[in-house]
């Protein structure tokens, strides 16, 4: 069972250097990712926020619908564990 | 389990003095969020290490007294009811879900409405991370709170 | 081949570094340590969305007045918008993680995962 699983990875590790001779150079500015849209939060985050850090001004700002359901899912995870552990009412301390 | 506290007074005097220093730079990286590397998530971070270091020297009993577990659970609520309202607040004045530009602040806007919109947005996102990963590190603990 | 090596050598380190999480997760019997590969598989991803936002010659995407507003002068900052968040949320999943793992842990004093099928089908 050890072999299967191992010799799995093997496999998938072969399929995924294939996979990535699809993928941009390293530090290539011309990649997609880089021409896309990021130029635009670039360019006018200044001009929109007054805020010199365009991370925070896309986190907080321009894409702050996601941050918002980002909290909610932290925020749940911690009620969650709450949930999970706490003790009831009768039972003793220290588990 | 945290029974009691260290009888090291190298680990007391150490801790007693690390703990306000880590508070004050986790206020600074929250504030400064908008000029360098910071925000909220590092800094409420921070501000729960501070929080948990004190958890840890200190023992259970004592460090219950000092910051109450449902203390951590109501911050965290607070800094999502901050996030949410910084979205609804612009609603009723006219802009739409999160559009920090309708904030109903005096004095200010546009692009500076913004900016202090990015601020509420922080300190809410610190105070909810710093709740909830007390709350995570109460709950291991264990015990009847 | 020299030449794609040096372009895409990251490429090389983070498919490795994803077998390994990948393996942590399906090959080890540990609910601990399918965990952690858990956490290395996360890893393994954030380091390629940071890896795509580089960019040659490129600063840190604070703008600073001296390099000017162009584009070409800092590194692409959405991908590290996206693992600010990504970071946060692999916090709280490992979090709730441990939790049920300490739950099932005092439910069945095991943490062997064919010892917990076989104590579940009982």
């Amino acid at each position: 069972m050890k072999w299967f699983s191992a010799l799995v990875m093997v496999l998938l590790l072969a399929l995924m250097l294939y996979a990535t001779s699809d993928l941009p150079d390293h530090a290539d500015p011309q990649a997609p990712a880089n021409t896309y849209v990021s130029p635009t939060y670039i360019e006018n985050s200044v001009k929109d926020t007054h805020t010199p850090n365009v991370v925070t001004a896309i986190l907080a700002d321009y894409r702050g619908y996601d941050t918002l359901g980002e909290t909610v899912v932290i925020f749940a995870a911690g009620l969650a564990c709450a949930l999970v552990l706490m003790k009831k009412a009768g039972e003793k301390e220290d588990r | 389990m945290i029974r009691q506290r260290y009888q090291s007074i190298i680990i007391q005097s150490i801790c007693s003095l690390l703990i306000p220093f880590i508070q004050l730079f986790a206020i600074y990286v929250i504030l400064h969020g908008h000029y360098g590397p910071g925000g909220g998530f590092q800094g409420g971070v921070l501000l729960a290490v501070s929080v948990l270091l004190q958890r840890l020297y200190l023992g259970k009993e004592v460090a219950y007294q000092k910051f109450p577990p449902k203390l951590a659970l109501a911050l965290g609520a607070v800094g999502m009811l901050i996030f949410g309202l910084a979205g609804i607040v612009p609603m009723a004045f006219g802009g739409s879900f999160l559009d920090y530009a309708y904030l109903p602040l005096p004095g200010v806007s546009g692009a500076e409405l913004r900016y202090l919109g990015i601020l509420i947005v922080e300190l809410g996102i610190g105070l909810a991370v710093f709740g909830t990963l007390v709350l995570i590190f109460d709950n291991f603990i264990g015990g009847r709170w | 081949m020299v030449e794609l090596f040096i372009a895409r050598y990251v490429y090389l380190m983070i498919v490795v570094l994803l077998i390994i999480g990948l393996y942590g997760m399906l090959g080890k019997r540990n609910l601990l340590k399918k965990l952690i590969g858990m956490n290395i598989f996360q890893t393994a991803i954030f380091l390629f969305f940071i890896e795509g936002a580089t960019k040659a010659g490129g600063s840190v995407p604070v703008i600073d007045q001296q390099l000017g507003m162009a584009a070409a002068q800092y590194v692409n900052p959405l991908p590290h918008v996206l693992i600010l968040t990504g970071i946060v949320v692999g916090l709280a999943l490992t979090g709730v993680a441990l939790a049920f793992i300490l739950v099932i842990y005092r439910a069945y004093n095991t943490l062997d995962d064919k010892a917990i099928m076989k104590e579940m089908s009982k």
